[in-house]
């Protein structure tokens, strides 16, 4: 998982990202005590936030007191690396950083975004939270998601595939199937 | 007398344009409902390996990765050249589709293979009052018209944006209405039903063309009086539609898809989850593309 740091407790970062949405409610959220201690609870040490065309800013924080190192930035080209070395996401509903973040193994806790008028979004991550890939939650209860997650159960997410569709537009126009 | 007369003739002429205008409804209505017949029916064996004129249309984020993915598996010697249009105030998508092109340059060694990239209005943006976006609507129509002329595809492959959505009306008016030019894919609805697609041969004469049923490899000569005729019942190009509802849809098909779905625009519809397709059943169930 993280590497050591210091000789102290190992380095374990929630990566929160929002995209190139505006989604200020889960910035707020994880900005809150509330949800800060029951990370802290559950062994993570930086909460780094991505967070987007928000306007709220979280308030950063060192960490040197034992409580959370917060640190946050609006946007990165980098965002897979972030994930990369993150031991925990919290995403916003979007497809693209849910399966990003699925394909690279990562634990991940989706929040969906009840302000959206058309809120499609939910159906995508309540599929993958039956199917037990991922966590999801609405911002109010994400600390009791966090305290009741048992990161162990989830199923890893085998990659889809699109060659059924290449098959599929192929035979209709015609060509022939090799 | 002279005032009767004058009746006369023009009660004759504008029952000759009545006349006329039922008989044009009536073409314009068979044709219609043969273009929406044909929809969804596979073509014919392809007995040239002739590639196909590919259009791509990227929406944004999600959208995009998933058309990516399905660009990887097809054979890109089959789909070419390929052109790529994404709305005008989305650059990364756009992007995404360079960097995969130039990845394929690389990796297939040979010569870039002719891919364009275009941007394309959008009709609203996100929170633009309704006023305004009249206006806006009808400049994105003439520029995706004026973009799809350019183009003529014979594919076109789209992923849910909204952008789809005036392309592909204007993609099956295509297989419907008029419009001249040189390089014709004619679609003769009543005199062939091997195939519907009859390539203008190479060997052009004054007043004769050649026309070339791709399937019996027949050739069939047509006057210019017949060709003329034929520019007026038959399509500009024939294309075929293909859709793929993006994986963010799994109980509800989106407005886009929904429309393709229901007006018997897209040839083929695919679907990413089970539940989709048990609720619309022409849809193909092709599991997830992620």
């Amino acid at each position: 998982m993280g590497e050591p740091e210091d000789g102290a407790k190992p380095k374990r970062v929630v990566f929160v990202t929002v995209g190139t949405t505006c989604f200020d409610v889960l910035v707020k959220v994880v900005d809150s005590q509330e949800v800060k201690d029951e990370l802290l609870r559950r062994g993570y040490t930086h909460l780094l936030i991505q967070m987007g065309r928000g306007s709220y800013v979280p308030t950063k924080s060192t960490g040197d007191d034992g409580s959370l190192d917060v640190d946050y930035f609006t946007f990165s080209s980098s965002i897979a690396d972030h994930l990369r070395s993150a031991s925990l996401v919290i995403s916003h509903a979007g497809s693209g950083s849910i399966f990003e973040t699925l394909q690279l193994g990562k634990p991940l806790i989706v929040v969906v975004n009840e302000d959206l008028m058309d809120n499609h979004q939910s159906e995508l991550a309540e599929e993958l939270a039956d199917r037990k890939h991922l966590y999801c939650a609405r911002p109010q209860i994400l600390h009791q998601t966090i305290a009741g997650m048992d990161l162990k159960s989830l199923l890893p997410y085998s990659p889809g595939d699109a060659t059924p569709v290449a098959k599929l537009i192929n035979r209709f126009l015609g060509f022939p199937e090799d | 007398m002279e005032k009767n007369n004058g009746f006369c003739v023009s009660n004759l002429s504008s029952n000759l344009l009545i006349t006329c205008f039922i008989a044009l409804i009536t073409t314009v209505l068979f044709r219609v409902l043969y273009v929406i017949y044909r929809t969804g029916k596979p073509l014919s064996k392809r007995a040239s390996r002739q590639p196909l004129s590919t259009l791509i249309v990227l929406g944004s984020g999600g959208h995009t990765a998933e058309m990516i993915n399905l660009l990887l598996v097809l054979q890109k010697d089959r789909f070419a050249p390929r052109f790529y249009i994404a709305a005008a105030t989305d650059n990364m998508s756009l992007q995404k589709a360079r960097v995969l092109e130039n990845s394929l340059a690389d990796s297939s060694g040979v010569k870039r293979v002719s891919a364009e990239f275009m941007q394309i209005y959008r009709s609203r943006e996100v929170g633009q009052s309704y006023v305004t976006s009249v206006w806006t609507t009808l400049v994105a129509m003439a520029h995706a018209l004026w973009l799809m002329i350019k183009i003529r595809p014979q594919v076109v492959l789209c992923n849910g944006p909204g952008t789809c959505i005036p392309l592909c009306v204007i993609a099956f008016f295509f297989k419907v209405c008029i419009f001249p030019s040189n390089e014709f894919c004619f679609v003769l609805p009543f005199a062939l039903d091997e195939t519907d697609m009859v390539f203008p041969a190479k060997e052009k004469k004054k007043d004769k063309l050649k026309f070339i049923n791709i399937s019996t490899s027949k050739k069939i000569g047509v006057s210019h009086f017949s060709c003329k005729f034929c520019l007026q019942v038959v399509g500009i190009r024939w294309s075929s539609i293909f859709y793929v509802e993006s994986i963010a849809r799994v109980k509800r098909l989106s407005l886009s898809g929904l429309l393709l779905y229901k007006l018997w625009i897209a040839d083929q519809f695919f679907v990413q989850w089970p539940q989709l397709q048990r609720k619309y059943p022409r849809a193909h169930y092709v599991g997830c593309l992620m």
